[in-house]
């Protein structure tokens, strides 16, 4: 649920550090200290651990059940996918509600940053801003997922998703799934470009302002250029929110496995139509699911799990690089 | 450039140097969505939730009483315009689970959170530094699919076929089959989930306490950890109190690995059955309910439905309150610019 926690750094104290003493050597501690000292070792190595075993029995299992045949078949018809079938279908709902939630978001979370930071006025609106986003980012998405059921269940909300043949608006859809994962994105994508725009020094803003350019003149050609790699690092952020949630997925889109247009328009109809993304091929077919393949699941979260290691790879690279090039610190914090 | 003939299109306009007051309501405006999309949200939910509370007395839904399960199935075959008695629901056994797994997840996770902030701020060799802080983000950003997956298909087999005797199972069996899946793996599960969000925090806020307030207490000869533990602990209370409220948040809010490995059976844990046996037993949590209840909401039976959403508010208002109550905490933290 957290926005902070996906994309913490620290900063490296530069100073040397002291020499030991005398007198520093564990051998005066007493027995409780030292046994905090062995506890707070083994805690760290611990969450290592737990990581490297995760990764290393999914790299397993994945190199064990994914063939290359798997991700361009499209899973079977019906809820059982035992015997053939692969995860082609789930792979592109991954990327197409991908794509709808970022479009959502993106522009959203960067412009909202913007405000905030370069006007902010009134106060107390810019606070219920923040409040809002904070809130938005605690919110679990079961929560979300019900919401945007709600929303997309209104009659007046039919374009946007299929009908039942009694004509009830069924409120299931790619549309509607993208809509409600923008709102998990928005967090963290907001969050990273506030604190971007929070570390551009005053005397950028001022040179631009003694330059004549008025202030949104400023924000489009100097600030956002130059929060740029913290864009990336939200984006990069939000998407690995988005692959990796099911809920939503479950609640607002995956009715089968395969993607099912609806209406006979071509992109409209795909995006009206229903369908599943990866996360919910693996819950559909892991043991409380009704697909009934665990080699299937295996492979399919083995992907998963290697989108949600680059999206990592990526944000620790934008961010290292950030802090080598950039003239000025805009730290990933939060 | 022909200003006239620019004005002509809107795109063209939109490149137009904007004005400053324009451009302002415009972002302001885009920033206003998301506070629309909070009242909108609680409204929604309230609202449709609003036939449980009402044919329940109020709160009369959150205590228990009878089989939950079949309550809720109970309502599939109303019809569309269910009569006030279809509503009848008792959620206490959901609203238990969810604190109880909550709880225990928290009382692992934040011993663990907070010695791992302190070896990664005052203890790690730097390289080691280097690498544990990427591992810890990575263990964050873990769908909660993949952690499903594990328990479901590593860790309840094992607690199942290892850790459960024969005289356990047979203990309980008239009320319940224990299969692994339950309590113990779900609390499990979970620590390790909402850890790496609490030592994000932690650590942060740990690494942001000034060096001269601890060296300050070296000076006096203590030594390092006992510095950390009396000076910088207690300068970031507010940062655990925040972090823990977080964790707390997603862990109320987990709803597919809990789902996963559970057992999804609505049943209380109960402690008089022993410790142990109490560990092992399934349960079902406010969230998983409506996970497992989903199609509920697309079989026509609005009492169902309604209740679903009545357990969705109770989140909601969870999450709210937590987010308000962390925001709070963490203000006099500001003052000293360690957030």
């Amino acid at each position: 649920m957290s926005t902070f926690a996906s994309s913490f750094t620290l900063e490296q104290s530069e100073a040397p550090r002291p020499t030991r003493g005398r007198g520093s050597s564990m051998r005066s501690w007493r027995l409780l200290d030292r046994l905090i000292f062995i506890a707070a070792w083994g805690a760290g190595l611990g969450l290592c651990l737990i990581t490297g075993a995760i990764v290393v029995y999914m790299g397993v299992r994945g190199f064990q059940y994914l063939r290359p045949e798997l991700l361009v078949t499209r899973p079977q018809e019906g809820a059982s996918q035992e015997g053939a079938g692969g995860f082609l279908d789930p792979l592109i709902g991954t990327a197409v509600l991908t794509a709808i939630g970022l479009a959502i978001a993106l522009p959203l979370g960067v412009c909202s940053a913007a405000w905030i930071v370069e006007y902010g006025r009134p106060s107390w609106l810019a606070r219920m801003v923040e409040s809002a986003i904070e809130i938005v980012a605690g919110t679990p998405d079961i929560v979300i997922a019900i919401f945007g059921l709600a929303i997309f269940e209104l009659s007046f909300m039919g374009v946007f998703s299929s009908k039942s043949p009694s004509g009830v608006v069924i409120g299931r859809s790619f549309i509607a799934a993208g809509a409600m994962m923008s709102l998990i994105a928005l967090p963290p994508l907001y969050a990273a470009t506030r604190d971007g725009l929070q570390a551009v020094p005053a005397h950028i803003r001022e040179a631009a302002f003694a330059l004549g350019k008025t202030r949104i003149a400023t924000i489009r050609r100097v600030l956002i250029p130059s929060v740029r790699s913290n864009i990336a690092t939200g984006v990069t952020l939000g998407v690995s929110r988005i692959v990796g949630d099911t809920a939503i997925v479950l609640l607002l889109l995956a009715e089968t496995s395969r993607n099912e247009s609806a209406g006979s328009v071509p992109l409209l109809g795909f995006l009206r139509g229903t369908g599943s993304t990866l996360t919910s091929f693996v819950y559909d077919n892991s043991p409380a699911g009704e697909g009934k393949s665990a080699d299937k699941a295996y492979a399919a979260a083995f992907v998963l799990l290697l989108f949600i290691l680059a999206l990592n790879w990526a944000v620790g690279r934008v961010s290292r690089a950030q802090a080598r090039s950039s003239g000025f610190d805009v730290g990933g914090r939060l | 450039m022909d200003l006239a003939q620019v004005k002509t299109t809107p795109l063209a306009r939109l490149r137009q140097p904007w004005s400053d007051r324009r451009a302002e309501l415009t972002l302001g405006a885009a920033s206003l969505l998301v506070c629309v999309a909070v009242v909108a949200m609680v409204v929604f939910v309230a609202v449709h939730a609003w036939p449980t509370i009402e044919h329940n007395n109020g709160v009369s839904w959150l205590g228990s009483g009878g089989d939950l399960d079949r309550q809720l199935e109970g309502m599939v075959g109303t019809s569309v315009h269910p009569p006030v008695s279809a509503y009848h629901v008792r959620a206490w056994p959901l609203i238990y689970s969810t604190l109880l797994t909550t709880a225990i997840a928290l009382a692992l996770a934040l011993p663990l959170a907070l010695l791992s902030s302190i070896f990664i701020v005052e203890f790690a060799p730097a390289p080691l530094r280097r690498v544990i802080v990427p591992i810890v983000r990575l263990l964050a950003s873990v769908p909660s699919v993949i952690y499903g997956l594990i328990g479901i298909l590593v860790l309840v087999p094992f607690v199942g076929n290892h850790l459960i005797t024969i005289p356990e199972k047979t203990a309980v069996q008239n009320e319940v089959e224990l299969t692994g899946a339950g309590l113990l793996v779900t609390a499990v599960v979970l620590a390790v989930m909402i850890a790496p969000i609490m030592v994000a925090l932690i650590s942060q806020a740990l690494a942001s306490v000034p060096a001269s307030w601890r060296e300050g207490a070296m000076a006096l000869g203590v030594h390092k950890l006992r510095a950390t533990l009396a000076v910088s602990l207690k300068a970031i209370r507010p940062a655990i109190v925040a972090a823990t409220a977080l964790a707390c948040a997603r862990a109320l809010g987990e709803v597919v690995m809990i789902s996963m490995v559970s057992g999804s059976r609505t049943f209380a844990p109960n402690l008089t059955h022993g410790p142990l046996v109490f560990l092992y037993e399934p349960l079902r949590t406010l969230g998983s309910a409506i996970v497992d209840n989903r199609e509920g909401f697309f079989g026509g039976a609005p009492a169902q439905s309604s209740t679903l959403y009545a357990f969705a508010l109770l989140l909601l208002l969870a999450a709210i309150a937590l987010s308000l109550g962390s925001y709070l905490v963490k203000r006099p933290l500001r003052k000293y610019q360690t957030r």
